[in-house]
C-alpha cells in the first residue's frame, strides 16, 4: 500500500504542478499567443470597417480560408469524442492519461470553428437574427442547431469526469492559491467528496453522456458536409460527403491530439503517464483512419472520374494537373501515404515518427478542407472563364489570430484545470497493480480519487 | 490506512449515504443535461422575444398583382434567342444590362442581367441574356438560414437585404451564378438615399448584402415593363404572366403557351429540376441578321457611379 500511496502523491504532484509552478517560459508563451491574437484582430478591424473586399472572396469565388478553417476546427473538435467517448466504450485503458487534453480540445476547437462562421459573415452584426428568424430549412440552422449542441455537450463532458480532480485542486490548494481560484475550484467541485453514493451517480453520469455525445458528434460533421452537399455543385454532389466528413474529422482530430500531448508532455513532464504507448496506439489510430480516407477518396475521385459528368472533367484536372496540383498531392502523398509508411517502417514507428506524422496530418487536412471549398467552387456554372482566389493578408493575419486563440486557450486551460485524468488514471492504476496481487481484498477497494474525506 | 475510512458511508446500512452533496451533485449534473435541451427549442424562445418583425419570409410589401378577376399574376419571361446579338449591331455593351444598371443602381461590377456567349455545337457562338431564373424549385430559397430571400406568390424570388446576415450560402447554392454580393461599401447615389427601400427594387444596395435581378414586379404591377425589356433594341425579350397566357416585348402581344410551345422553347439547365420561369427560344441572332461565326460582345459599364464621390467598385 506504500508503494500505491507514494505512487498516487506523485501523480497529484504532476497533476498539480502546472498550477503551483509558472515559468517565465509560460509568460513568454501566453504573450507571443496573445500578440499574434491580437494581429489577428487589428486585420479583423479592417473588415469591419471596410467590408469582406478585403480578402480575396468575390462573387463567383464566395467562399474561402474562413469556411475551411471553420470546417478544419470543427473537425479536429472530434479528438475528445473519440478518445474519451469511443475509447471509452471500448474500455481501452491506455487512454485515460491523455482523456482530459482530448476533451479540451473539443471545447477549444469548437469556440474557434464557430468564431470562424461569425468571421466569414457581411453582416455580422446580424448574427442572432438565426436565432430571431431560422428557417429549419437551412443547412445553416442546422449547423448552428448542432454546433450548439455539441459545445453544450462538450462541456458537460469536459466537466463531469473532472469534478473528482476539481475537488482534489480544491482540498490541495486549500488555503495556498488566491482567493477566486479557491472559489472556483470550490464552485466547480459541487460538493464532491468522493463518497460511494457520489461516485456511483458519477460513473453513471459519464456513462450516459459518453454515449450521447457520439451520434451528436457524428451528426455535427455531417451537417457541416451537407453546407457543401446540399448545393447544386459537382464536385460536392456526392452521397459520401457525410461519413467522408466524420472521417476526416476524427482523423485530424486524432493527429491534433498527438501535437497538443507531445507539447504539453514536455512542458508539464507528463513523460510517465503520457508514455511512447499512447502515442503508438494513436499513431495505429491515426495510420487506420489515413486508410479509410484513401478508400474515401478513392470512392469520391473514381465515381466522378469515370463518368465525366458536365464539370467533372474540369474539377479533376484542376485537382491533379492545375491549380491545386501542388496542394491536392501534397494532400495524397504526405497527408495519407505519409502516416501509413511511418507507422509501418519500424525505424521511424517511434514518438517522433508520430509526431511527425501528426503534424503532417494536420497540415493535410487543413489543405483538404481548403480545396474542398475553394475548388468546389471554382468549376464554372455558366459560360465564363473561371474565377481565381488567393488568400489575402487579412485572410492570413485572421487566420492566424484563430490559430494563436485555440493555443492561447489551451495555454490557459492548462493552468487552471487538472491536465491528466487524476482519478481515472489512479484507477487504472489500481486495477493494473491489483491484477497481479493474489491477495486482493474481498471487497475491491477503490484508490482516493481526491483529497476529499481521505485527506 | 487513515482511520476516516471506516467511517465511510461503504459500512452504514444506507447504501448511498444520504448526504446532501450527492443530490447537489445529480442537480448539477442534470441541469447541465438539460442545458443541452433547450437548443433546439432557442430559436422559437428568441422569436417571441424578438424585434416585431414577421416570422415569416416577408411576402414583399404590396400584396401580389393579380388578373380582373382576382387570380395571382405568375410572372415569366421569355427571352427570343433569335433576335440577340448581344448589341453587336448596336455597339457597346448589351441595352439590357446597361439598362439594368442604370434603373436599379447597380454597385459595379454586378450585371444582374448578363449576356453570356454561349459555344454552339460544331462551332460559332451565341449570346444568352441571363438575369435571374426565378426558380420554382429555387435552390437558394431552401438553404437561406434567415428568410432573407424568399419565393412569392407571384412566382419570383426576392431579397430583403435588411434581413440577409451575409453568409453567401445562396451563391454556393445558386447553379446558375445569379446572385452578387456587396463585397464593399455599394456607391450610393445622394437621390437614392431618400429612397423607400423594398426588397422589389433593391435601392439603395447595403453593404454584405447579396442582390439579383428582382424580376421588376414592381413596375409590372405599375403597367411598366422591366428595364431590360423596354431597351432591347431588337426586341427579344418578353414579358408576361402565365396565369392569363400573355406575354408581350412590348411591340407584339403573344399568347405564351403557343409561344413557348410553337418555337421549341426551353429553359437553362433543366436537367436540375429548378424550374425556372425564364423560358429561350432557341437561336443565335439570326433574325437580326447575326452571323454565328461573330463572337464578342462589349464589356458592361456602370456609368452611374461617376455621379457618386469616392465610389470603390471590386472586381467581378
Amino acid at each position: 500500500m506504500a508503494a500505491l500511496s507514494g505512487w498516487q502523491e506523485r501523480l497529484e504532484e504532476t497533476a498539480l504542478a502546472p498550477v503551483r509552478r509558472t515559468s517565465r517560459r509560460f509568460w513568454a508563451l501566453v504573450a507571443a499567443e496573445v500578440a499574434i491574437l491580437a494581429w489577428g484582430l487589428y486585420a479583423y478591424s479592417f473588415q469591419l470597417r471596410d467590408g469582406l473586399v478585403v480578402t480575396g472572396m468575390r462573387d463567383r469565388i464566395s467562399w474561402g480560408l474562413y469556411i475551411a478553417t471553420f470546417v478544419f476546427f470543427i473537425g479536429i473538435s472530434h479528438a475528445g469524442t473519440l478518445i474519451s467517448a469511443i475509447l471509452r466504450v471500448s474500455q481501452a485503458r491506455w487512454r485515460t492519461p491523455v482523456t482530459r487534453i482530448a476533451e479540451f480540445i473539443t471545447v477549444v476547437a469548437l469556440i474557434c470553428g464557430a468564431a470562424f462562421v461569425v468571421i466569414d459573415l457581411g453582416r455580422p452584426d446580424r448574427v442572432l437574427f438565426v436565432f430571431i428568424y431560422g428557417r429549419w430549412q437551412s443547412p445553416i440552422i442546422w449547423d448552428v442547431l448542432a454546433i450548439t449542441t455539441y459545445l453544450t455537450a462538450s462541456i458537460v463532458y469536459l466537466f463531469v469526469p473532472m469534478i473528482p480532480d476539481l475537488a482534489l485542486f480544491r482540498d490541495s490548494l486549500k488555503g495556498r492559491t488566491s482567493r477566486w481560484r479557491a472559489w472556483l475550484y470550490r464552485t466547480l467541485a459541487i460538493g464532491w467528496n468522493g463518497n460511494v453514493g457520489q461516485r456511483r451517480s458519477l460513473a453513471a453520469a459519464i456513462g450516459v453522456l459518453m454515449i450521447l455525445i457520439m451520434p451528436i458528434a457524428v451528426s455535427v460533421h455531417t451537417v457541416v458536409s451537407w453546407i457543401f452537399a446540399m448545393t447544386l455543385r459537382v464536385p460536392w454532389n456526392s452521397a459520401l460527403f457525410g461519413a467522408f466528413f466524420v472521417a476526416g474529422a476524427i482523423f485530424s482530430g486524432i493527429a491534433i491530439l498527438i501535437v497538443v500531448m507531445a507539447i504539453l508532455r514536455r512542458a508539464y513532464k507528463l513523460h510517465e503517464y503520457v508514455t511512447e504507448k499512447q502515442f503508438l496506439y494513436l499513431g495505429y489510430l491515426l495510420a487506420a483512419f489515413a486508410a479509410i480516407m484513401i478508400y474515401a477518396n478513392i470512392n469520391e475521385l473514381l465515381i466522378h472520374g469515370y463518368k465525366l459528368e458536365e464539370g467533372a472533367g474540369f474539377h479533376l484536372r484542376q485537382l491533379f494537373l492545375n491549380d491545386f496540383a501542388p496542394l491536392f498531392w501534397f494532400y495524397l502523398i504526405g497527408g495519407l501515404f505519409g502516416p501509413i509508411a511511418i507507422v509501418l517502417f519500424p525505424a521511424t514507428r517511434n514518438t517522433r515518427g508520430i509526431v511527425a506524422a501528426a503534424i503532417l496530418v494536420t497540415v493535410a487536412m487543413w489543405i483538404e478542407r481548403y480545396v474542398i471549398v475553394v475548388s468546389g467552387l471554382r468549376v464554372p456554372l455558366m459560360p465564363y472563364a473561371p474565377a481565381d482566389y488567393a488568400p489575402t493578408w487579412v485572410e492570413w493575419s485572421i487566420l492566424a489570430g484563430g490559430l494563436a486563440l485555440f493555443a492561447l486557450l489551451i495555454t490557459l486551460f492548462t493552468k487552471l484545470f487538472p491536465i491528466i485524468a487524476v482519478w481515472e488514471v489512479a484507477e487504472d492504476h489500481e486495477a493494473t497493480v491489483s491484477a497481479f496481487e493474489v491477495t486482493s481484498p474481498a471487497v475491491p477497494e477503490m484508490p482516493a480519487p481526491s483529497g476529499g474525506t481521505y485527506s | 490506512m487513515p482511520p476516516e475510512q471506516a467511517a465511510t458511508p461503504e459500512s452504514s446500512p444506507k447504501p448511498w449515504g444520504a448526504t446532501i452533496p450527492r443530490r447537489r451533485l445529480l442537480r448539477m449534473l442534470g441541469l447541465g443535461a438539460l442545458s443541452v435541451a433547450p437548443m433546439s427549442v432557442l430559436p422559437e424562445l428568441l422569436r417571441t422575444v424578438g424585434p416585431g418583425r414577421p416570422v415569416e419570409p416577408v411576402d414583399g410589401p404590396r400584396k401580389p398583382a393579380t388578373t380582373r378577376d382576382g387570380r395571382i399574376r405568375q410572372w415569366t419571361m421569355i427571352i427570343d434567342l433569335r433576335s440577340c446579338d448581344g448589341c453587336q449591331s448596336v455597339g457597346g455593351p448589351p441595352r439590357c444590362t446597361a439598362a439594368c444598371i442604370e434603373g436599379h443602381l447597380a454597385p459595379e461590377p454586378m450585371e444582374w442581367i448578363e449576356v453570356y456567349e454561349q459555344e454552339l455545337a460544331g462551332d460559332g457562338t451565341r449570346f444568352v441574356p441571363t438575369p435571374c431564373q426565378q426558380c420554382q424549385n429555387p435552390p437558394c430559397v431552401n438553404v437561406c438560414p434567415v428568410g432573407a430571400t424568399f419565393s412569392t406568390p407571384e412566382g419570383t424570388v426576392l431579397i430583403d437585404q435588411d434581413r440577409c446576415i451575409g453568409c453567401r450560402i445562396c451563391m454556393a447554392a445558386c447553379p446558375y451564378d445569379r446572385r452578387f454580393f456587396n463585397w464593399g461599401e455599394p456607391p450610393i447615389p445622394p437621390a437614392a438615399l431618400l429612397a423607400d427601400y423594398s426588397a422589389e427594387h433593391q435601392v439603395p444596395a447595403r453593404k454584405g448584402t447579396v442582390m439579383k435581378c428582382d424580376f421588376c414586379p414592381d413596375m409590372a404591377r405599375a403597367g411598366t415593363l422591366p428595364y431590360c425589356v423596354q431597351a432591347c433594341p431588337n426586341d427579344a425579350i418578353y414579358y408576361g404572366d402565365l396565369e392569363e397566357d400573355i406575354a408581350t416585348n412590348g411591340r407584339v402581344v403573344v399568347a405564351a403557351s403557343r409561344f413557348l410551345a410553337e418555337n421549341d422553347a426551353f429553359r437553362q439547365r433543366e436537367e436540375l429540376g429548378t424550374k425556372p420561369r425564364v423560358y429561350y427560344i432557341p437561336g443565335h441572332g439570326e433574325a437580326v441578321g447575326r452571323d454565328v461565326f461573330t463572337p464578342g460582345r462589349a464589356p458592361a459599364e456602370w456609368p452611374w457611379t461617376e455621379i457618386v464621390d469616392g465610389a470603390q467598385p471590386w472586381q467581378r
